[in-house]
C-alpha cells in the first residue's frame, strides 16, 4: 500500500455490518423528509429502502421506516442524530432479524404475456396475497406483500412470464402482540 | 382583538424581548422593510459589517465572549449564501447564533427570481434547526423558538428565513414560552443519580495515574462551571489538560495545568493522555486533532465522558461511563458528593498519585514548548510570548486566525479565564479573528482585544478593518507576517518533499500602508530588539491598529503528532524531525 501523506488518520477496522429497521415520528412539516435523508447523505449512512407517510392527521405526525445497514456503532449514532433534530418525536430501531417485528413491502408487476402464462403466474404469487388490480387480453397487473427478499425473487421469477414493470415501496414495520411505543 | 404589527415590527418585537442589543448584518432587498423597521427600535444596535461572512463572525465572537446569542440579519440570495461559512463554523464549535435572512416573496419562491437561492435547504446541514416562514402568524413563535434551540442544550447556529412580502404583512405577535425547551433540556437539566457520581468516584479513588480531559462545553456552560472545575481540580489534585476550545477554563500558568493537548500540544500533556489509568473528559468530543490514531489512543485507561449531546458519547471513542449532562449541573452535584464522601482527599490520596505526578514533571523537563531563539529575526513564539508578558496585566480578549500563528497562540498565551479565547477550532476558518475581534470589542466596550493572525488569512476578511473603523472599535490585528500559509508550508516541508506549492503569498500589500488607507494605524516591527516598544506602543493605541510583525518565514510548529500516529510519538522539534523522518519516512503522518 503506498503511504499516506493525509492529515488524517487511517480508518480503523470496521465491525459486523448489520441490517436495522429504523422508525422516525415526526412532525409533518415542509422540508421534514429532507432533515431526515440529508442527515443521513450528510453523515455517511445508507439508506436501503424509505417509506413515510402521515400516520396522525390531528396531530401532524408521519411516520418514517428506514431500512438501513450499519455497524452498531453507526446505529446507535444514527438514533442519536435523529433524536437532536426538532422535528423528531421517537426513533425506535430493530434488527431485520428480531423475530418479534413484522415487515412488510408492497409491489406492483405488469405482466404483458399470453393469459395461459396467468396461471403460472398466480401459483408462483400464491403466499403474497396476490391480488389482480387489472386485467386486459393482453396483460395484467398484479399487487403483491412480502419480505424484501421475496419480491427479490419473484421480480427474477416472473421475467419468464412476461414481467414488463415493477414498482414496489421500502418496507413498513410494526412489532408483534399488544404493546406499542409510547408517543412522546 | 390583539394589535397588528408587520413582519418586521414583529422581528424586532421579538428581538427586545429576547434583550438583544447588537445585530450584526448588512442590507439587500429582501429585507429592506426589517432595515426600515430599525429606526423604531433605539435599543438595538446595528453593526454594518462589509460582508456578510465578517457580520457571522463577528456575531460568532460576540457570542463567544459574551456567553449572549449573536444575531446576524442578511438578505436573500448571495447575503444567505455569505453567511454560510460562519453558520458551519458556529454549528462546529457550538456556538449560539441567531441568522435572520431575508427571501424572495412567497409567491416567487421557485421561480429563480433575482437574488433567490433555497437557504433553508443550503444552511440544513450547516444549522441546529432552521425555518422558512410562510405565515406572519407564526413569525413571533418561530423567533422565540430560534433563540430557545439555539442556546439550548448544545448551543448552535439556527435560522430563520423571511420571505419578503412577510415582512410587510401585518400579524399578531405573541411572546409565550413554548415546550421545546422542555424537550431540548430535559437529557441536559436532568439530575444525575447519585449512583452515577458514586461510580466516578470510586473510580478516581482507585486510580493513580488520573487526568482531566476539559474542553469547550466547560466554557459553553458558562463562567460558573470555570470556577466550579478549578475547585474540582484543587480539591482532587488531579492533573489537567485542555482542548484548543477549552483553555481559560482553567488557568493556564497553574502547576495542575499540563498545557494544551493534541496534534500540538505539549510533550507532558500528551504523554499523560497516552499513560493515564483515568481519563476524566468534562465538555470535549474526541476530536481527531486531539486523539491522533484512535487504535492507540490512550489504551490503557478506563474513560468517563460528561456531555450534554447524547451524539458525542461513544461517537470516536468507547467509554467506560458516561454521563449526558451540563457541565456546571455535573460538577455542582458531583464536587458536592464527592466532598460528602472523602474528607481531606487531596491529602489522603497524595501518595497514590505521587509517582504520576513525578513521572508528569520529567516529561515536563523536556520543555517540549523550546525553541531556538535569535537576536537577528523575530521568532513567532517569542512574539507571542512577549505579547502575553505586556497584555496579562489586563483583561485581554484574544481571537485568532488559523493556521501556525492559532496554534503559537494556544501555547504561548496563558489564559486565566473563561470567553478570553475566541478560535475557530472544529471548522478551522481563516478570516474568522479580525470580524470575530469586531464582536468581542462590541460585547467588551474598554477592554484590550487583540487577534493574533497571520498576513494570509487576515486577507480573507481584511474589508471588516473599515467596520472596526466606522464603530470606532480599538481592535488589534496583530500580525505574524511570514509570507507563507505557514501550516500549509510545514506541511509541504515534512510530507510533500519541500514542493511548495502555492503556498507562499507574492504581492503581499504594505500593512502599514493599508492600515492608513483604512484611517488605523500601522506599526511594523522587524528585529526583536524593538518588538517590546512596538506592542506597548499598539496596546496604548486608543485606535485599531494594523501590527506587520516579521518573523522568521521557515519556522516550525513544534512540539507535533504526525497524524495517525499515538500520542507518546510526537516531533519535538526540527532535530527530531530530521532523525525520525529519515527512518521512517512519510509513514509518520
Amino acid at each position: 500500500m503506498a503511504k499516506s501523506k493525509s492529515a488524517y488518520s487511517e480508518p480503523t477496522k470496521l465491525g459486523k455490518l448489520d441490517h436495522h429497521i429504523i422508525v422516525v415520528w415526526v412532525d409533518n412539516e415542509a422540508g421534514v423528509l429532507a432533515r431526515v435523508v440529508g442527515l443521513f447523505s450528510g453523515r455517511g449512512y445508507n439508506i436501503d429502502s424509505l417509506a413515510v407517510a402521515e400516520v396522525d392527521k390531528l396531530k401532524h405526525l408521519s411516520r418514517i421506516t428506514i431500512v438501513s445497514i450499519g455497524t452498531p456503532e453507526v446505529i446507535e449514532q444514527i438514533k442519536l442524530q435523529l433524536k437532536k433534530l426538532l422535528c423528531v418525536h421517537q426513533v425506535a430501531d430493530f434488527k431485520r432479524s428480531d423475530p418479534n417485528i413484522l415487515f412488510r413491502e408492497l409491489a406492483l408487476f405488469k405482466i404483458v404475456s399470453s393469459s395461459k402464462n396467468q396461471e403460472k403466474v398466480k401459483k408462483a404469487c400464491k403466499k403474497y396475497n396476490l391480488v389482480i388490480l387489472d386485467k386486459t387480453k393482453k396483460s395484467f397487473v398484479i399487487q403483491v406483500t412480502a419480505l424484501r427478499m421475496e419480491i427479490d425473487k419473484l421480480t427474477k421469477d416472473l421475467k419468464a412470464f412476461g414481467l414488463v414493470s415493477v414498482s414496489r415501496t421500502g418496507a413498513v414495520a410494526m412489532t408483534k402482540g399488544a404493546e406499542i411505543l409510547k408517543q412522546n | 382583538m390583539p394589535k397588528l404589527l408587520s413582519g418586521a415590527a414583529i422581528v424586532f418585537k421579538a428581538l427586545e424581548d429576547q434583550n438583544v442589543d447588537h445585530i450584526f448584518g448588512y442590507p439587500g432587498g429582501a429585507v429592506l422593510p426589517i432595515y426600515d423597521e430599525l429606526k423604531n427600535h433605539k435599543t438595538i444596535k446595528h453593526i454594518l459589517a462589509r460582508h456578510e461572512q465578517g457580520a457571522g463572525h463577528a456575531a460568532e465572537g460576540y457570542a463567544r465572549s459574551s456567553g449572549k446569542p449573536g444575531v446576524v440579519l442578511v438578505t436573500s440570495g448571495p447575503g444567505a449564501t455569505n453567511v454560510v461559512t460562519a453558520l458551519a463554523d458556529a454549528y462546529m464549535d457550538s456556538i449560539p447564533l441567531v441568522c435572520i435572512s431575508g427571501q424572495v416573496p412567497t409567491h416567487l419562491i421557485g421561480t429563480d427570481a433575482f437574488q433567490e437561492c433555497d437557504t433553508t435547504g443550503i444552511t440544513r446541514p450547516c444549522t441546529k434547526y432552521n425555518w422558512l416562514v410562510k405565515d406572519v402568524n407564526e413569525l413571533a413563535k418561530v423567533l422565540h423558538t430560534a433563540f430557545e434551540v439555539a442556546t439550548s442544550g448544545r448551543p448552535g447556529p439556527v435560522l430563520v428565513d423571511i420571505p419578503k412580502d412577510i415582512q410587510f404583512k401585518k400579524g399578531t405577535y405573541n411572546f409565550t414560552k413554548s415546550k421545546i425547551k422542555k424537550k431540548l433540556n430535559n437529557i441536559s437539566k436532568k439530575k444525575l443519580s447519585d449512583a452515577e457520581l458514586d461510580q466516578l468516584i470510586a473510580m478516581m479513588k482507585k486510580s493513580s495515574k488520573p487526568i482531566f480531559y476539559t474542553g469547550g462545553g466547560v466554557i459553553n456552560s458558562g463562567p460558573n462551571a470555570s470556577e466550579l472545575l478549578q475547585e474540582l481540580v484543587f480539591t482532587t489534585g488531579f492533573p489537567i489538560t485542555s482542548t484548543l476550545q477549552g483553555l481559560g477554563a482553567f488557568p493556564g500558568d497553574n502547576h495542575h495545568f499540563l498545557g494544551m493537548l493534541g496534534m500540538h500540544g505539549t510533550y507532558e500533556a500528551n504523554n499523560a493522555m497516552h499513560d493515564c489509568d483515568l481519563m476524566i473528559n468534562i465538555g470535549a468530543r474526541f476530536d481527531d486533532r486531539i486523539t491522533g490514531k484512535i487504535d492507540e489512543f490512550s489504551p490503557k485507561s478506563k474513560k468517563v465522558h460528561i456531555d450534554i449531546d447524547p451524539s458525542s458519547i461513544g461517537k470516536i471513542v468507547k467509554v467506560d461511563l458516561a454521563l449526558v449532562s451540563d457541565v456546571d449541573v455535573f460538577l455542582s452535584a458531583f464536587i458536592k458528593r464527592f466532598k460528602e464522601k472523602n474528607k481531606n482527599f487531596i491529602d489522603v490520596n497524595k501518595e497514590n498519585i505521587a509517582k504520576w505526578w513525578k513521572q508528569i514533571d520529567k516529561w515536563r523537563e523536556k520543555k517540549s514548548l523550546n525553541y531556538r531563539t535569535s537576536d537577528t529575526i523575530i521568532k513567532p513564539q517569542h512574539a507571542v510570548e512577549r505579547l502575553y508578558e505586556l497584555t496579562k496585566n489586563q483583561d485581554t480578549f484574544i481571537t485568532t486566525e488559523v493556521g501556525q500563528h492559532q496554534m503559537w497562540a494556544a501555547q504561548y498565551y496563558k489564559f486565566n479565564k473563561p470567553n478570553r479565547w475566541m478560535t475557530s477550532g472544529g471548522l478551522g476558518t481563516m478570516g474568522f479573528g479580525l470580524p470575530a475581534a469586531i464582536g468581542v470589542q462590541i460585547a467588551n466596550p474598554g477592554k484590550l482585544v487583540v487577534d493574533i493572525a497571520g498576513e494570509a488569512s487576515v486577507l480573507m476578511t481584511m474589508q471588516e478593518m473599515s467596520t472596526a473603523v466606522q464603530y470606532k472599535l480599538p481592535i488589534k490585528i496583530f500580525i505574524l507576517n511570514n509570507q507563507y500559509m505557514g501550516m500549509v508550508r510545514q506541511w509541504q516541508e515534512l510530507l510533500h518533499e519541500k514542493n511548495y506549492s502555492e503556498s507562499y503569498s507574492a504581492a503581499l500589500p504594505d500593512f502599514v500602508k493599508l492600515a492608513e488607507a483604512y484611517g488605523c494605524v500601522g506599526i511594523r516591527a522587524s528585529k526583536p530588539s524593538e518588538l517590546d516598544e512596538k506592542i506597548n506602543e499598539m496596546i496604548s493605541t486608543d485606535r485599531p491598529v494594523i501590527f506587520d510583525c516579521l518573523v522568521d518565514k521557515t519556522e516550525n510548529c513544534y512540539p507535533m503528532i504526525p497524524s495517525g500516529k499515538a500520542h507518546n510519538q510526537m516531533i519535538l522539534g526540527p532535530e527530531d524531525e530530521n532523525k525520525k523522518i529519515s527512518e521512517e519516512g512519510k509513514t509518520l503522518v
